[in-house]
């Protein structure tokens, strides 16, 4: 066994899941939903010993370290962040439909970073810049706060499908939580990723301090990770002291995350800077 | 009744600009990633065409996070946060200290959580026996007697309050750290090579030189490779010399720099010579000197009548690591040739003397240098950020308040609550007292 065959049966297991908590959504078989959550629970065992495996390989390479350092690595861990952060928000919300809005995006990041092209899998030592435990603690904090950002947007689209079809009590819709519920979460949730976002900002900015003397450069990935921190504070201003909720923010829960998804891969591929060691 | 507000102030301590500025920070922060900054002005009317290339000199766009109106448009969130402070922080201030026992009985009966019980004993003991249950419950209350009625009061998280002005604070904090940096700090750039030191450095931008109160002197530089041939590692040992004297000294890589005096040296670069530095001691006399030599140069030193060269390289097992042969010759003996590893030291006999040699490849080491008043600002700013977002988001102010008044028979009791977030959660443990309550009357 080798890591990436566990990393590519975790790519399988989530689309599986994916499958069915979105089929349990749609024939409302609530038997699908447990086989989902069972099936999402095991393969985010497998993932993590698959990316467990691939930190203890990278030692038997000579030049061990925590497998987070080029985009692939980074993706895996997005997937993985996703689906710690989904199972949690299952468990304490006891509503599996969520995981047809969430799961999917798991499944998407391992798959693109295994089939994309350009994305090496390999795994390689760290050139000097990239040896920091900032740089750990920079691509975690980050991650996870783009895993709930992205679980945020699914919900932000449920909702949105939700209200816009509202004197619809049959099938699908009716089978959404209620909308102040979707609301809430979606809110709790671009919480929990502002805070995680800040942390992921400073650390970098402490990193690149400690490799270049320099905290903050103006670089394209630098300035993109602000853009969307303005935009998720624009989004809890609103919420906080113009009382926006519903659509609005569900809006703004897909714009924010849109504009996670340009500063992680359109930077990379799109605009240079220091950070385009991520793109190989 | 709301007083009418100075139109300054009301401007300046809307939401509606801050979201308006956060927006238009968001949006022009974008052209910055778009077009690519601080390149010659070449570049833009290359890449852009000359009308176009004026036209983003005129606005600052190849250097435009220093323009003066993306400064301008800092400043006017600065403002606007400072503003939105001093309006709102006094309510805060009063809703922290207040005495709430003074609060209006007609208010507690309209308040989001509320629960109503009797009990047989008169209020007084009531009081006290609800006073032990919320003390038990983490809810240590004062109390108030008014005529035939005791009110109760316990809170929470009081101070949770502050959460937010502190974040809005911090993020102001971070701003004068780095306005200070820029102001009273600089980046500049040195070269040193290796057993040699300096005192200037070279500012970025206009290559000024600036002299330090002390030397930087580079004793060895080391780079080491990867088996792909990928650089592992540049590590440069310094030492800092003051008045003669070294002071302070350390082994720098590139996450982890040197700071002395304010200044913070990182490793940032090198350059290879292609010249071998050895130095060689006479173990009998005690002389010895050092040279700079390229492969193939035969070298004379004459005090001692040696003359030495380096006459071929090998590969070893170690990545971009080499073995030379060494050529060595005194007065008396035949010429003698033999293999030393890079960057290492020899002790061989001759008939005349015994001598030692040291051979590595030199170097110099390129180090950026930064001073930044500013930085601890920031850092500090920066953590009171992360802590000051996480009471502002995940605590809050509870309080409850308890009436018991007399009633025909025996006492009434009104449980009261609020919280100003979370207030599902409040909800669930208001509904865990209520219960407690219920159970013991
Ligand atoms: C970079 C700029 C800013 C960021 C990142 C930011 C962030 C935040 C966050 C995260 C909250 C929610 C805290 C909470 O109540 O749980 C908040 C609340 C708030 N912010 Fe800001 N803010 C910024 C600028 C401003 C400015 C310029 C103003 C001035 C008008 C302002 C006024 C407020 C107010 C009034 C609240 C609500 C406080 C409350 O809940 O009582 N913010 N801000």
């Amino acid at each position: 066994m080798n890591s990436s065959q566990l990393l590519g049966i975790s790519t399988l297991g989530f689309l599986l899941a994916s499958v069915l908590y979105i089929g349990a959504l749609i024939f409302r078989a609530r038997i699908a939903g447990v086989i989902a959550s069972g099936v999402t629970l095991l393969t985010f065992i497998i993932l993590t010993g698959g990316i467990g495996l691939r930190w203890y390989e990278s030692y038997q390479l000579g030049f061990g370290h925590a497998p987070l350092s080029n985009m692939y690595e980074s993706l895996v861990f997005f997937s993985w962040s996703i689906v710690i952060f989904y199972l949690i928000l299952e468990l304490k919300f006891k509503n599996r439909i969520l995981g047809a809005f969430a799961v999917p995006f798991a499944f998407i990041g391992m798959a693109y970073a295994s089939f994309a092209k350009g994305i090496n899998q390999e795994i390689v030592p760290l050139i000097p810049a990239l040896q920091s435990n900032w740089l750990i603690a920079h691509v975690i904090t980050c991650f996870i706060g783009y895993a709930a950002f992205a679980v945020a947007s699914g919900l932000g689209v449920m909702y949105l499908i939700k209200s816009s079809s509202q004197g619809n009590r049959t099938g699908l819709i009716a089978s959404l939580p209620k909308l102040r519920i979707i609301d809430d979460i979606i809110h709790k949730t671009i919480i929990f990723g502002f805070l995680w976002l800040s942390a992921g900002i400073i650390t970098g900015a402490i990193w690149a301090n400690s490799a270049w003397g320099t905290y903050w450069s103006w670089d394209p990935k630098e300035t993109w990770s602000l853009i969307t921190w303005f935009v998720y504070a624009a989004t809890l201003h609103a919420r906080f002291t113009r009382g926006w909720t519903g659509k609005r923010i569900a809006w703004l829960a897909i714009l924010g995350f849109i504009s996670v998804i340009f500063t992680y891969f359109g930077v990379n591929f799109l605009l240079a800077g220091l950070h385009s060691y991520g793109s190989s | 009744m709301k007083k009418k507000k100075n139109p300054f102030i009301a401007f300046f301590s809307s939401v509606k600009l801050t979201l308006f500025v956060l927006f238009m920070l968001a949006f022009f922060s974008i052209i910055g990633t778009v077009i690519p900054q601080n390149k010659p002005a070449e570049f833009y009317i290359e890449t852009y065409g000359n009308s176009m290339a004026n036209i983003f000199q005129a606005l600052d766009i190849p250097d435009m996070y220093s323009s003066w109106w993306f400064s301008a448009l800092m400043i006017l969130l600065s403002i606007n946060m400072v503003v939105c402070i001093m309006e709102r922080f006094p309510n805060a201030w009063r809703l922290i200290t207040m005495d709430n026992l003074q609060t209006k009985l007609s208010r507690l009966e309209k308040m989001g959580q509320r629960r109503v019980f009797s009990s047989l004993s008169p209020p007084g003991e009531t009081a006290v026996k609800l006073g032990d249950i919320l003390k038990k419950k983490g809810w240590p209350t004062t109390e108030q007697r008014l005529d035939d009625s005791v009110l109760l009061f316990a809170q929470k998280g009081r101070w949770s309050r502050l959460g937010v002005y502190i974040f809005h604070l911090s993020i102001l904090i971070v701003f004068v750290g780095a306005m200070v940096g820029s102001f009273w700090g600089y980046k500049a750039g040195v070269r040193i090579p290796e057993t040699t030191s300096i005192d200037t450095v070279y500012r970025f931008g206009d290559n000024k030189a600036i002299k330090l109160d002390f030397k930087v002197l580079c004793k060895h530089f080391k780079l080491t490779y990867y088996e792909n041939g990928a650089p592992r590692e540049f590590r440069s040992e310094l030492a800092i010399i003051k008045d003669g004297k070294e002071v302070a000294a350390k082994s720098i890589v590139v996450n982890d720099p040197l700071t002395y005096g304010g200044l913070t040296f990182y490793q940032s670069s090198y350059e290879p010579y292609g010249k071998m530095l050895v130095r060689i001691s006479n173990n009998n006399t005690g002389n010895s000197k050092e040279f700079l030599i390229r492969p193939g140069e035969e070298i004379p030193w004459p005090q001692e009548g040696i003359s030495f060269g380096i006459i071929n390289k090998k590969s070893t097992a170690a990545p971009g690591h080499f073995d030379y042969k060494i050529w060595f010759k005194d007065k008396k003996s035949d010429p003698a040739t033999f293999w030393m590893e890079e960057d290492s030291t020899k002790s061989f006999e001759r008939p005349e003397a015994k001598y030692t040699i040291t051979m590595k490849e030199f170097f110099a080491t390129g180090l950026q240098v930064t001073k930044d008043p500013g930085v601890w600002l920031v850092y500090a700013g920066c953590i009171s950020m992360i802590l000051s977002l996480i009471v502002a988001f995940f605590m809050s102010h509870r309080r409850i308040w308890i009436h018991v008044r007399k009633a025909e028979k025996g006492s009434h009791i009104l449980i009261s609550g609020l919280s100003n977030k979370n207030r599902v959660g409040f909800a669930d443990s208001f509904a865990s007292l209520a219960e407690k309550i219920k159970k013991e009357f």
